[in-house]
Protein backbone atom coordinates (compact mmCIF):
# COMPACT_ATOMS: atom_id res chain seq x y z
CA UNK A 1 0.00 0.00 0.00
CA UNK A 2 1.34 3.61 -0.68
CA UNK A 3 0.75 6.05 1.82
CA UNK A 4 1.94 7.80 4.21
CA UNK A 5 2.86 7.33 8.49
CA UNK A 6 3.20 10.66 10.41
CA UNK A 7 4.55 9.64 14.07
CA UNK A 8 3.70 12.90 16.18
CA UNK A 9 5.70 13.64 19.77
CA UNK A 10 3.82 15.64 22.11
CA UNK A 11 3.94 16.63 25.66
CA UNK A 12 2.01 13.49 27.19
CA UNK A 13 2.62 10.61 24.40
CA UNK A 14 2.85 9.77 21.46
CA UNK A 15 0.05 9.79 18.41
CA UNK A 16 0.61 7.65 14.77
CA UNK A 17 -1.53 9.08 11.91
CA UNK A 18 -1.66 6.87 8.86
CA UNK A 19 -3.58 7.23 5.28
CA UNK A 20 -3.22 6.36 1.65
CA UNK A 21 -1.65 7.86 -0.78
CA UNK A 22 -4.82 10.21 -0.94
CA UNK A 23 -4.19 11.68 2.28
CA UNK A 24 -7.44 13.05 3.07
CA UNK A 25 -8.80 10.10 5.33
CA UNK A 26 -7.03 9.54 8.88
CA UNK A 27 -6.53 7.02 10.94
CA UNK A 28 -5.02 7.87 14.37
CA UNK A 29 -3.54 5.68 17.12
CA UNK A 30 -2.55 6.94 20.35
CA UNK A 31 -1.45 8.21 23.16
CA UNK A 32 1.33 5.53 23.09
CA UNK A 33 3.19 6.14 26.21
CA UNK A 34 0.03 8.16 27.44
CA UNK A 35 1.70 10.86 30.22
CA UNK A 36 5.03 10.85 28.99
CA UNK A 37 7.14 13.78 27.32
CA UNK A 38 7.64 12.30 23.84
CA UNK A 39 10.50 14.58 22.58
CA UNK A 40 11.08 12.65 19.21
CA UNK A 41 9.56 9.92 17.67
CA UNK A 42 11.52 8.39 13.77
CA UNK A 43 11.67 5.48 11.84
CA UNK A 44 14.53 3.89 9.65
CA UNK A 45 14.40 4.66 6.21
CA UNK A 46 16.36 0.94 6.10
CA UNK A 47 13.29 -0.59 7.65
CA UNK A 48 9.96 1.87 7.68
CA UNK A 49 8.62 -1.06 10.56
CA UNK A 50 11.22 0.21 12.69
CA UNK A 51 10.65 3.07 14.46
CA UNK A 52 12.51 4.87 17.53
CA UNK A 53 10.51 6.91 20.44
CA UNK A 54 12.44 9.15 23.40
CA UNK A 55 9.92 9.29 26.02
CA UNK A 56 11.05 11.34 29.07
CA UNK A 57 9.81 12.92 32.22
CA UNK A 58 10.98 14.91 35.28
CA UNK A 59 9.53 11.50 37.70
CA UNK A 60 11.10 9.03 35.93
CA UNK A 61 13.87 10.17 33.03
CA UNK A 62 14.47 8.69 30.33
CA UNK A 63 13.37 5.71 28.25
CA UNK A 64 13.60 4.81 24.91
CA UNK A 65 11.13 2.46 23.27
CA UNK A 66 11.79 0.56 20.16
CA UNK A 67 8.62 -0.70 17.55
CA UNK A 68 9.41 -3.49 14.63
CA UNK A 69 6.20 -3.45 13.40
CA UNK A 70 5.54 0.05 12.72
CA UNK A 71 3.81 0.85 16.02
CA UNK A 72 1.94 -1.44 16.88
CA UNK A 73 3.71 -2.56 19.55
CA UNK A 74 6.62 -1.36 21.42
CA UNK A 75 9.55 -2.51 23.62
CA UNK A 76 11.86 -0.81 26.08
CA UNK A 77 14.97 -0.46 24.90
CA UNK A 78 18.42 0.62 26.23
CA UNK A 79 18.06 3.94 28.58
CA UNK A 80 21.86 4.28 29.80
CA UNK A 81 23.40 7.29 28.85
CA UNK A 82 26.38 7.58 29.91
CA UNK A 83 29.11 10.25 28.86
CA UNK A 84 32.47 8.71 27.57
CA UNK A 85 34.96 10.78 29.66
CA UNK A 86 35.32 12.91 32.16
CA UNK A 87 32.70 15.96 32.00
CA UNK A 88 33.95 19.02 32.60
CA UNK A 89 31.93 22.27 32.81
CA UNK A 90 30.46 24.43 29.96
CA UNK A 91 28.49 27.50 30.85
CA UNK A 92 25.49 28.27 33.17
CA UNK A 93 22.89 31.16 31.78
CA UNK A 94 24.61 33.21 34.05
CA UNK A 95 28.07 32.61 32.64
CA UNK A 96 29.50 30.35 35.50
CA UNK A 97 31.22 26.81 34.90
CA UNK A 98 28.03 24.19 34.96
CA UNK A 99 28.53 20.34 35.11
CA UNK A 100 27.85 18.17 32.36
CA UNK A 101 24.52 16.25 33.03
CA UNK A 102 22.66 14.41 30.87
CA UNK A 103 18.93 15.16 30.76
CA UNK A 104 16.73 13.78 28.06
CA UNK A 105 17.12 12.69 24.56
CA UNK A 106 15.79 15.13 21.95
CA UNK A 107 16.83 13.86 18.82
CA UNK A 108 16.75 10.34 17.38
CA UNK A 109 18.15 9.63 14.34
CA UNK A 110 18.49 6.36 13.06
CA UNK A 111 21.17 5.96 10.45
CA UNK A 112 21.06 5.77 6.46
CA UNK A 113 23.27 3.03 6.32
CA UNK A 114 23.16 0.37 8.43
CA UNK A 115 19.53 -0.62 9.98
CA UNK A 116 20.62 -1.59 13.42
CA UNK A 117 22.54 1.93 14.14
CA UNK A 118 20.95 5.06 15.55
CA UNK A 119 22.28 8.10 16.61
CA UNK A 120 20.79 10.06 19.90
CA UNK A 121 21.27 14.03 20.38
CA UNK A 122 20.91 14.74 23.91
CA UNK A 123 20.73 17.54 26.31
CA UNK A 124 23.52 18.31 28.25
CA UNK A 125 24.73 18.14 24.66
CA UNK A 126 26.33 15.45 23.09
CA UNK A 127 25.65 12.48 20.37
CA UNK A 128 25.54 9.44 21.30
CA UNK A 129 25.09 6.16 18.85
CA UNK A 130 23.62 2.99 19.40
CA UNK A 131 25.01 -0.30 17.22
CA UNK A 132 22.05 -2.68 18.34
CA UNK A 133 18.78 -0.89 17.38
CA UNK A 134 18.93 0.64 20.78
CA UNK A 135 20.01 -1.62 23.55
CA UNK A 136 23.14 -0.10 24.12
CA UNK A 137 24.37 3.40 23.66
CA UNK A 138 28.13 5.03 23.24
CA UNK A 139 28.98 8.71 22.96
CA UNK A 140 31.13 10.18 20.56
CA UNK A 141 33.04 11.86 22.76
CA UNK A 142 34.92 14.02 20.00
CA UNK A 143 31.75 16.51 20.06
CA UNK A 144 31.98 17.20 23.58
CA UNK A 145 34.99 18.00 24.16
CA UNK A 146 35.85 19.67 21.40
CA UNK A 147 38.36 22.60 22.96
CA UNK A 148 35.16 25.33 22.56
CA UNK A 149 32.99 22.36 24.61
CA UNK A 150 33.48 24.63 27.75
CA UNK A 151 32.15 28.02 26.38
CA UNK A 152 29.25 26.14 25.52
CA UNK A 153 25.80 28.22 27.22
CA UNK A 154 21.89 26.37 26.72
CA UNK A 155 19.14 28.06 25.27
CA UNK A 156 16.02 28.89 26.85
CA UNK A 157 15.11 25.29 26.07
CA UNK A 158 18.21 23.74 27.64
CA UNK A 159 22.16 22.88 25.86
CA UNK A 160 20.50 20.05 23.29
CA UNK A 161 22.02 18.81 20.74
CA UNK A 162 18.89 18.83 18.45
CA UNK A 163 19.77 17.59 14.91
CA UNK A 164 21.55 15.28 13.53
CA UNK A 165 22.12 15.39 9.23
CA UNK A 166 24.10 12.49 8.13
CA UNK A 167 25.19 12.82 4.37
CA UNK A 168 23.47 10.20 2.41
CA UNK A 169 26.61 9.50 0.08
CA UNK A 170 29.05 9.65 2.74
CA UNK A 171 28.49 7.87 5.73
CA UNK A 172 31.65 9.59 7.41
CA UNK A 173 29.94 12.77 6.85
CA UNK A 174 27.38 13.88 9.85
CA UNK A 175 25.85 17.17 10.59
CA UNK A 176 25.30 18.06 14.49
CA UNK A 177 23.65 21.53 15.38
CA UNK A 178 23.57 22.20 19.47
CA UNK A 179 21.33 25.22 21.09
CA UNK A 180 23.69 27.74 21.48
CA UNK A 181 26.97 27.06 20.09
CA UNK A 182 25.96 25.98 16.66
CA UNK A 183 27.18 23.70 13.65
CA UNK A 184 29.41 21.32 13.91
CA UNK A 185 30.75 19.09 11.38
CA UNK A 186 32.56 15.68 11.09
CA UNK A 187 34.13 13.86 8.04
CA UNK A 188 35.69 10.47 10.25
CA UNK A 189 32.35 8.96 11.39
CA UNK A 190 32.32 11.17 14.43
CA UNK A 191 35.81 11.25 16.07
CA UNK A 192 36.37 14.42 15.22
CA UNK A 193 34.10 17.75 14.75
CA UNK A 194 35.17 20.94 13.53
CA UNK A 195 32.53 23.93 13.91
CA UNK A 196 30.45 25.02 10.47
CA UNK A 197 29.32 28.71 11.60
CA UNK A 198 31.19 31.16 9.22
CA UNK A 199 28.80 33.56 8.03
CA UNK A 200 26.41 33.51 11.16
CA UNK A 201 25.62 36.99 12.41
CA UNK A 202 23.82 36.66 16.22
CA UNK A 203 23.05 40.15 18.12
CA UNK A 204 22.49 38.13 21.04
CA UNK A 205 25.94 37.21 21.48
CA UNK A 206 29.53 38.91 22.87
CA UNK A 207 30.77 38.62 19.36
CA UNK A 208 28.40 38.28 16.60
CA UNK A 209 30.45 36.34 14.43
CA UNK A 210 32.11 34.02 16.41
CA UNK A 211 33.05 30.28 15.63
CA UNK A 212 30.84 28.58 18.11
CA UNK A 213 28.13 30.14 20.80
CA UNK A 214 24.95 30.49 17.59
CA UNK A 215 21.57 29.52 18.54
CA UNK A 216 20.69 27.22 15.47
CA UNK A 217 17.24 25.51 15.69
CA UNK A 218 17.43 23.54 13.25
CA UNK A 219 19.28 22.57 9.57
CA UNK A 220 18.09 20.63 6.78
CA UNK A 221 18.91 19.06 3.56
CA UNK A 222 17.55 17.53 0.61
CA UNK A 223 19.32 13.86 0.33
CA UNK A 224 20.40 14.66 -3.86
CA UNK A 225 22.60 17.90 -3.12
CA UNK A 226 24.17 16.78 0.29
CA UNK A 227 26.58 19.80 -0.18
CA UNK A 228 23.38 22.38 0.07
CA UNK A 229 22.37 23.56 3.81
CA UNK A 230 19.23 25.10 5.02
CA UNK A 231 18.96 26.68 8.39
CA UNK A 232 16.35 28.37 10.57
CA UNK A 233 18.89 30.30 13.26
CA UNK A 234 17.31 31.49 16.21
CA UNK A 235 16.86 34.56 14.05
CA UNK A 236 17.88 34.32 10.22
CA UNK A 237 17.45 32.11 7.84
CA UNK A 238 20.66 30.57 6.29
CA UNK A 239 22.42 28.21 3.82
CA UNK A 240 25.06 26.96 2.86
CA UNK A 241 25.98 25.23 -0.52
CA UNK A 242 29.71 23.97 0.83
CA UNK A 243 28.79 21.63 3.38
CA UNK A 244 28.79 24.53 5.87
CA UNK A 245 31.70 26.13 5.14
CA UNK A 246 30.50 28.73 5.01
CA UNK A 247 26.52 30.58 5.12
CA UNK A 248 24.76 32.98 3.83
CA UNK A 249 21.35 34.99 4.46
CA UNK A 250 18.31 34.15 2.61
CA UNK A 251 15.67 35.58 4.72
CA UNK A 252 14.71 37.89 1.84
CA UNK A 253 11.03 39.42 2.03
CA UNK A 254 9.95 37.19 5.20
CA UNK A 255 7.79 38.91 7.01
CA UNK A 256 9.98 38.00 9.95
CA UNK A 257 13.09 35.55 10.58
CA UNK A 258 12.16 33.84 13.95
CA UNK A 259 11.33 30.67 13.90
CA UNK A 260 11.96 27.07 14.67
CA UNK A 261 11.36 24.89 11.93
CA UNK A 262 13.08 24.04 8.27
CA UNK A 263 12.22 21.47 5.30
CA UNK A 264 12.96 21.02 1.69
CA UNK A 265 10.29 19.77 -0.64
CA UNK A 266 11.29 15.85 -1.69
CA UNK A 267 11.71 16.19 -5.18
CA UNK A 268 12.57 19.83 -5.70
CA UNK A 269 16.03 21.06 -3.58
CA UNK A 270 15.76 24.37 -4.02
CA UNK A 271 11.73 24.42 -2.63
CA UNK A 272 12.52 25.34 0.96
CA UNK A 273 9.69 25.83 3.63
CA UNK A 274 9.90 28.01 7.30
CA UNK A 275 7.27 28.88 10.01
CA UNK A 276 8.36 32.37 11.07
CA UNK A 277 7.17 33.10 14.57
CA UNK A 278 6.69 36.62 15.65
CA UNK A 279 10.14 36.87 17.81
CA UNK A 280 12.02 35.71 20.68
CA UNK A 281 9.77 37.28 23.55
CA UNK A 282 6.93 36.58 21.52
CA UNK A 283 6.93 32.56 20.77
CA UNK A 284 3.58 32.91 18.38
CA UNK A 285 2.52 33.34 15.25
CA UNK A 286 2.72 37.28 14.16
CA UNK A 287 -1.04 39.11 13.62
CA UNK A 288 -2.73 35.89 14.83
CA UNK A 289 -2.76 34.24 11.89
CA UNK A 290 -0.71 31.00 10.68
CA UNK A 291 1.85 31.17 7.30
CA UNK A 292 3.88 28.82 5.77
CA UNK A 293 6.16 30.20 4.08
CA UNK A 294 7.80 28.82 0.84
CA UNK A 295 10.65 29.97 -1.30
CA UNK A 296 11.22 27.98 -4.64
CA UNK A 297 14.25 29.39 -5.18
CA UNK A 298 16.30 28.16 -2.21
CA UNK A 299 15.49 31.87 -0.53
CA UNK A 300 15.74 35.39 -0.47
CA UNK A 301 11.69 35.29 -2.43
CA UNK A 302 9.36 33.96 -0.12
CA UNK A 303 5.25 33.50 -0.60
CA UNK A 304 2.99 33.19 2.22
CA UNK A 305 0.66 29.61 2.57
CA UNK A 306 -1.95 30.52 4.02
CA UNK A 307 -5.09 28.36 2.26
CA UNK A 308 -6.51 25.75 4.94
CA UNK A 309 -4.56 27.69 7.70
CA UNK A 310 -5.81 29.81 10.34
CA UNK A 311 -5.80 33.46 9.60
CA UNK A 312 -7.43 35.14 12.66
CA UNK A 313 -6.69 34.43 16.22
CA UNK A 314 -4.45 32.13 16.27
CA UNK A 315 -1.44 32.04 18.63
CA UNK A 316 0.63 29.06 18.02
CA UNK A 317 4.13 27.98 17.72
CA UNK A 318 5.79 25.55 15.73
CA UNK A 319 8.86 23.88 16.89
CA UNK A 320 11.91 22.99 15.37
CA UNK A 321 11.00 18.76 15.03
CA UNK A 322 7.61 19.53 14.36
CA UNK A 323 7.99 19.72 10.50
CA UNK A 324 8.11 17.12 8.17
CA UNK A 325 7.67 16.00 3.89
CA UNK A 326 6.64 12.98 2.46
CA UNK A 327 8.09 11.43 -0.77
CA UNK A 328 5.03 10.79 -2.69
CA UNK A 329 4.65 12.21 -6.64
CA UNK A 330 2.76 15.31 -4.65
CA UNK A 331 4.60 16.62 -2.17
CA UNK A 332 3.04 16.55 1.49
CA UNK A 333 4.22 18.54 4.17
CA UNK A 334 3.21 18.21 7.49
CA UNK A 335 3.60 20.12 10.64
CA UNK A 336 2.24 20.07 14.45
CA UNK A 337 1.81 23.48 16.70
CA UNK A 338 1.79 24.20 20.13
CA UNK A 339 -1.81 24.00 20.20
CA UNK A 340 -2.09 20.55 19.45
CA UNK A 341 -3.25 20.86 15.66
CA UNK A 342 -1.28 18.61 13.16
CA UNK A 343 -1.84 19.93 9.52
CA UNK A 344 -1.23 17.98 6.39
CA UNK A 345 -0.71 19.53 2.73
CA UNK A 346 -1.17 17.18 -0.02
CA UNK A 347 0.01 19.54 -2.33
CA UNK A 348 3.36 21.24 -1.29
CA UNK A 349 1.81 23.33 0.54
CA UNK A 350 -0.76 24.89 -1.30
CA UNK A 351 -3.50 23.87 0.77
CA UNK A 352 -3.94 22.41 4.13
CA UNK A 353 -6.15 20.78 6.54
CA UNK A 354 -5.91 19.68 10.21
CA UNK A 355 -5.58 15.77 10.32
CA UNK A 356 -6.10 16.16 14.63
CA UNK A 357 -6.52 19.65 16.23
CA UNK A 358 -6.79 18.64 19.72
CA UNK A 359 -3.39 16.79 20.74
CA UNK A 360 -1.17 18.02 23.70
CA UNK A 361 1.34 20.10 22.59
CA UNK A 362 3.15 19.11 19.58
CA UNK A 363 7.13 18.25 19.90
CA UNK A 364 7.66 16.95 17.00
CA UNK A 365 6.16 15.76 13.79
CA UNK A 366 8.04 13.00 11.11
CA UNK A 367 6.65 11.57 8.30
CA UNK A 368 7.44 8.25 6.97
CA UNK A 369 6.24 7.27 3.42
CA UNK A 370 5.30 3.58 2.53
CA UNK A 371 5.38 2.09 -0.41
CA UNK B 1 7.95 -12.62 49.33
CA UNK B 2 8.18 -8.59 49.38
CA UNK B 3 4.92 -7.01 47.98
CA UNK B 4 6.09 -4.26 45.73
CA UNK B 5 3.61 -1.65 44.58
CA UNK B 6 4.64 0.47 41.41
CA UNK B 7 3.07 4.09 40.74
CA UNK B 8 1.27 3.72 37.05
CA UNK B 9 3.72 5.01 34.74
CA UNK B 10 6.28 2.43 35.70
CA UNK B 11 3.70 -0.43 35.61
CA UNK B 12 3.16 0.13 32.08
CA UNK B 13 6.38 0.67 31.03
CA UNK B 14 7.39 -2.69 32.96
CA UNK B 15 4.07 -4.33 31.55
CA UNK B 16 2.57 -5.42 35.16
CA UNK B 17 -1.00 -4.61 35.99
CA UNK B 18 -1.03 -4.93 40.20
CA UNK B 19 1.37 -5.32 42.69
CA UNK B 20 4.43 -7.40 42.35
CA UNK B 21 6.16 -9.85 44.64
CA UNK B 22 9.71 -9.84 44.73
CA UNK B 23 12.29 -12.63 46.50
CA UNK B 24 14.64 -9.93 47.77
CA UNK B 25 18.25 -11.29 48.69
CA UNK B 26 18.63 -11.61 52.92
CA UNK B 27 19.25 -9.80 54.59
CA UNK B 28 16.38 -7.43 53.23
CA UNK B 29 17.11 -3.94 52.78
CA UNK B 30 15.58 -1.07 50.57
CA UNK B 31 18.61 -1.52 48.15
CA UNK B 32 17.91 -5.19 47.83
CA UNK B 33 14.53 -4.33 46.76
CA UNK B 34 15.20 -1.95 44.34
CA UNK B 35 17.90 -4.81 43.14
CA UNK B 36 15.19 -7.23 42.71
CA UNK B 37 12.93 -4.82 41.11
CA UNK B 38 15.55 -3.96 38.63
CA UNK B 39 16.81 -7.43 37.72
CA UNK B 40 12.96 -8.59 37.53
CA UNK B 41 12.04 -6.00 35.03
CA UNK B 42 15.33 -4.44 33.42
CA UNK B 43 13.12 -1.75 32.05
CA UNK B 44 13.33 0.14 35.22
CA UNK B 45 16.90 0.88 35.25
CA UNK B 46 17.27 4.77 35.49
CA UNK B 47 13.60 5.48 36.43
CA UNK B 48 13.99 4.92 39.98
CA UNK B 49 17.36 5.38 40.56
CA UNK B 50 20.47 6.29 38.93
CA UNK B 51 21.85 3.25 36.65
CA UNK B 52 24.28 1.34 38.45
CA UNK B 53 22.43 1.27 41.44
CA UNK B 54 22.90 4.80 42.08
CA UNK B 55 21.46 7.76 43.62
CA UNK B 56 17.29 7.77 43.86
CA UNK B 57 15.94 10.18 41.30
CA UNK B 58 14.41 13.12 42.79
CA UNK B 59 11.02 13.08 42.25
CA UNK B 60 10.91 9.14 43.33
CA UNK B 61 9.60 7.84 46.88
CA UNK B 62 9.65 4.85 48.85
CA UNK B 63 6.71 4.09 51.32
CA UNK B 64 6.16 1.74 53.74
CA UNK B 65 3.90 1.15 57.08
CA UNK B 66 3.25 5.16 56.80
CA UNK B 67 6.69 6.31 56.73
CA UNK B 68 8.95 7.81 54.04
CA UNK B 69 11.84 5.62 53.48
CA UNK B 70 13.01 8.08 50.49
CA UNK B 71 15.97 9.10 52.29
CA UNK B 72 16.85 5.76 54.66
CA UNK B 73 20.22 4.84 53.47
CA UNK B 74 20.15 1.69 50.80
CA UNK B 75 21.22 -0.79 52.96
CA UNK B 76 18.44 0.29 55.81
CA UNK B 77 16.77 -3.21 56.75
CA UNK B 78 13.02 -3.63 55.95
CA UNK B 79 10.49 -4.04 58.48
CA UNK B 80 9.45 -6.98 59.57
CA UNK B 81 5.71 -6.23 57.99
CA UNK B 82 7.12 -5.16 54.85
CA UNK B 83 9.27 -8.43 54.95
CA UNK B 84 6.10 -10.52 55.38
CA UNK B 85 4.08 -9.24 52.71
CA UNK B 86 1.57 -7.71 55.66
CA UNK B 87 2.00 -4.66 54.21
CA UNK B 88 3.76 -3.53 50.88
CA UNK B 89 6.93 -1.64 49.46
CA UNK B 90 5.15 1.46 47.74
CA UNK B 91 6.94 3.21 45.02
CA UNK B 92 5.57 6.33 44.87
CA UNK B 93 5.88 9.40 41.66
CA UNK B 94 6.22 12.56 44.27
CA UNK B 95 3.35 15.36 43.96
CA UNK B 96 4.56 17.83 41.74
CA UNK B 97 3.33 20.47 39.22
CA UNK B 98 0.27 22.64 39.57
Amino acid sequence: MTGVRILVGTRKGAFIITSDGDRRDWEVSGPHFPGWEVYHVAGSLLDPERIYAAPSGGWFGQVIQRSDDGGKSWNPVGNEFRYASETGTHQWYDGTPHPWEFARVWHLEPSLHDVDTVYAGVEDAALFRSTDAGATWSELPGLRTHPSGSSWQPGAGGMCLHTVLQDPVDPQRIFAAISAAGVFRTDDGGQTWQPKNHGLHSEGIPDTDAEVGHCVHRLAMHPSRPQTLFMQKHWDVMRSDDGGDNWREISGNLPTDFGFPVAVHAHEPDTVFVVPITSDSHHFVMDGKLRVYRSRSGGDEWEALTTGLPQENCYVNVLRDAMAVDSLDSCGLYFGTSGGQVYASADSGDSWAPIVRDLPAVLSVEVQTLT
Amino acid sequence: MIRVVLPAHLRSLAGVSSELSLDVADPPTIGGVLDALESAHPMLRGTLREHGGGARRPFVRFYACEEDLSHEPADSLLSAEVVSGKEPFLVVGAMAGG
